[in-house]
């Protein structure tokens, strides 16, 4: 047995493993911990002690503690929508990057992301390939696990959990069995707060959150406790928060960051941009020296427009601007 | 043929994610049909003709729609077979949440959405537990967060399956699906094959037609409710055995 279960105590499993204790206790061993000093082949037969070492496998897997971390992705090209070659043949992206995807609706944006979710092997309409760290992946990518390599977040979506702030992100927290989640909810908390603009407090539902605290919350909590590596934005242009500061959270993270979108001031942010038409990627471009002179510009733009909107939400009139 | 069964309760996609992956198995020139079960109405038999799949419906009218479907099955896959089908797909709504209309060596699908509550993988029992792909459904209106949450309850009660998220409107997730539909064995008959889990036990005066209320009339496989429960003990409200509620 790979895990040598039959060499532990109780106490040892539950400190390993501890989503072993719900498990057991599903399986007729309810007061377990409180006999940590009982060895396991005392508690559970030989057939018992092999069920629980599939079962701890398939929650190493689910909860990705046995995933080797990604820390680049690459795409390499298949066919535009006319069947010809995708003019970009490789495209490499790394831990830290924003990367854009621009192209008009129906160019196949949402199958770039498609493929990249799918771990394509050329084995989807496009005929793409995707590697992680360099190697074919296997399987698991596709199947083992809920989070799989792609978090999204994007305007239409909303909370519809009746819980607080701080239950909502107890309860992720816990389905993660992510370790300190006090330090993580708050940290969480934090970073919304700093995101929004408005400030919310931890027993706020969920539920009766702004736009702009929503998505606030949805990047903050992506960043600390999604396991997925990419998190792809999607059209979140006016959703009242900094933007700024969300994608350096999302990079101090270390996740791969991409984002469909057409708004300047977001494109410009991004390393690089990724041009899609007629199915395929067309081309990838990095922000001129001109274009970044120009984010200044618009950034001083945004920030007026930010400022008449708050004269607004303090009942100001705008004769002057 | 390729059978594949559906389940999943009402309105949680069944119908939008089949025509989606069937989509895919249309264009490359698959002919695919589907056996809709249903209790007292459905008009999606129409909206299957529609995007050229062959449709049958079962209505099951005063009868348990489980049973119904399990009574009917094999004729289906007979008919399905006739028509020349590639793949044919079962569609039926679990509604008492005690049954499943999963059959074994057949692949089985639940398709169960985001927007049920996050105990809705507990509540519904066979139908999810004994599925070899569970799809997920309306993960674009809500946050990561909760569809996280959900597929790890998911995996809880049913660790053996494969989840998927699909989108049935926009069929994000459906070509991936429609993958897995193609790798199956194929099926000349289901005579002789078992159902995965027993249906449940019912057979009381109710099903028989009585509608007096009264324990005069109450005849056959009848259990009461332990409603003595000391106060402030906290109950779901109901007994953990199955068979109670059909």
């Amino acid at each position: 047995m790979s895990r040598q279960l039959e060499t532990l105590k109780v106490a040892d499993l539950l400190a390993r493993w501890p989503f072993t204790e719900q498990h057991l206790a599903d399986n007729g061993h309810a007061e377990i911990a409180d006999r940590p000093e009982i060895s396991l082949t005392e508690l559970l037969d030989s057939e018992q002690l092999v069920n629980l070492d599939g079962f701890i496998g398939m929650m190493e897997d689910f909860l990705g503690s046995n995933e080797e971390k990604v820390s680049e992705i690459t795409i390499t090209g298949g066919r535009a929508k006319d069947g010809s070659d995708e003019p970009v043949q490789e495209l490499t992206v790394k831990v830290g990057d924003v990367v854009c995807i621009v192209g008009p609706t129906g160019s196949g944006k949402s199958r770039l992301l498609a493929d990249i979710e799918w771990v394509a092997r050329g084995d989807t309409p496009t005929g793409r390939h995707v590697t992680i760290n360099g190697q074919v992946p296997d399987d698991k990518w596709r199947f083992s696990s809920e989070y799989k390599l792609v978090a999204q977040l994007s305007q239409n979506m909303n909370f519809v959990m009746d819980l607080t702030v701080e239950e909502f992100l107890a309860l992720h927290a816990e389905s993660r069995q992510a370790s300190d989640p006090e330090e993580k909810i708050q940290r969480i908390w934090n970073w919304a707060n700093g995101l929004a603009g408005e400030p919310f407090a931890l027993d706020t539902p969920v539920t009766s959150l702004s736009g702009g605290q929503s998505r606030a919350l949805m990047i903050a909590d992506t960043a600390v406790l999604s396991a997925s590596p990419v998190v792809l934005i999607d059209e979140i242009e006016n959703a009242g928060i900094d933007r700024q500061q969300a994608l350096d959270i999302l990079i101090r993270e270390e996740k791969i960051v991409l984002m469909a979108t057409h708004d300047p001031i977001l494109a410009l942010m991004g390393d690089k941009r990724v041009i899609i038409n007629n199915g395929a990627m067309q081309k990838v471009i990095e922000p001129s020296a001109d274009e970044r002179a120009n984010l200044t510009e618009l950034r001083a733009l945004d920030a007026k427009l930010m400022k008449l909107r708050h004269r607004l939400r303090m009942g100001e009139r705008l004769d002057q601007i | 043929m390729r059978f594949v069964t559906v389940s999943g309760p009402p309105s949680s996609g069944k119908t939008a994610v089949i025509i989606k992956t069937l989509e895919h198995l249309q264009k490359a020139g698959q002919q695919v049909g589907v056996v809709k079960f249903d209790c007292l109405f459905t008009d999606d038999d129409e909206l299957y003709r529609k995007n050229g799949i062959k449709v049958r419906k079962g209505l099951a009218g005063a009868l348990c729609p489980d049973h119904y479907f399990v009574s009917n099955v094999e004729e289906c896959v007979q008919w399905g077979q006739m028509e020349n089908l590639n793949v044919l797909v079962s569609e039926s709504a679990g509604l008492c949440n005690r049954c499943s209309p999963h059959i074994r060596e057949i692949l089985a699908v639940c398709v169960i959405d985001n927007l049920s509550g996050i105990n809705t993988p507990k509540k519904i029992g066979p139908m999810l537990k004994a599925a070899d792909i569970v799809i997920i459904t309306k993960g674009d209106i809500v946050s990561q967060a909760e569809r996280e949450v959900f597929a790890a309850r998911v995996h809880m009660v049913n660790s053996k399956a494969r989840i998927l998220h699909v989108n049935g409107i926009t069929g994000q997730g459906s070509f991936e699906l429609s993958t897995l539909w193609t790798e199956i064995e194929e099926t000349e008959t289901v005579e002789g094959k078992r159902l995965r889990f027993s249906m449940p036990a019912a057979l009381c005066s109710y099903c028989l037609g009585e509608t007096r209320i009264g324990s005069d009339f109450q005849m056959g496989n009848v259990r009461k409710m332990d409603l003595e429960m000391p106060t402030g003990v906290k109950t779901d409200g109901g007994p953990t055995d199955l068979g109670s509620n059909t």
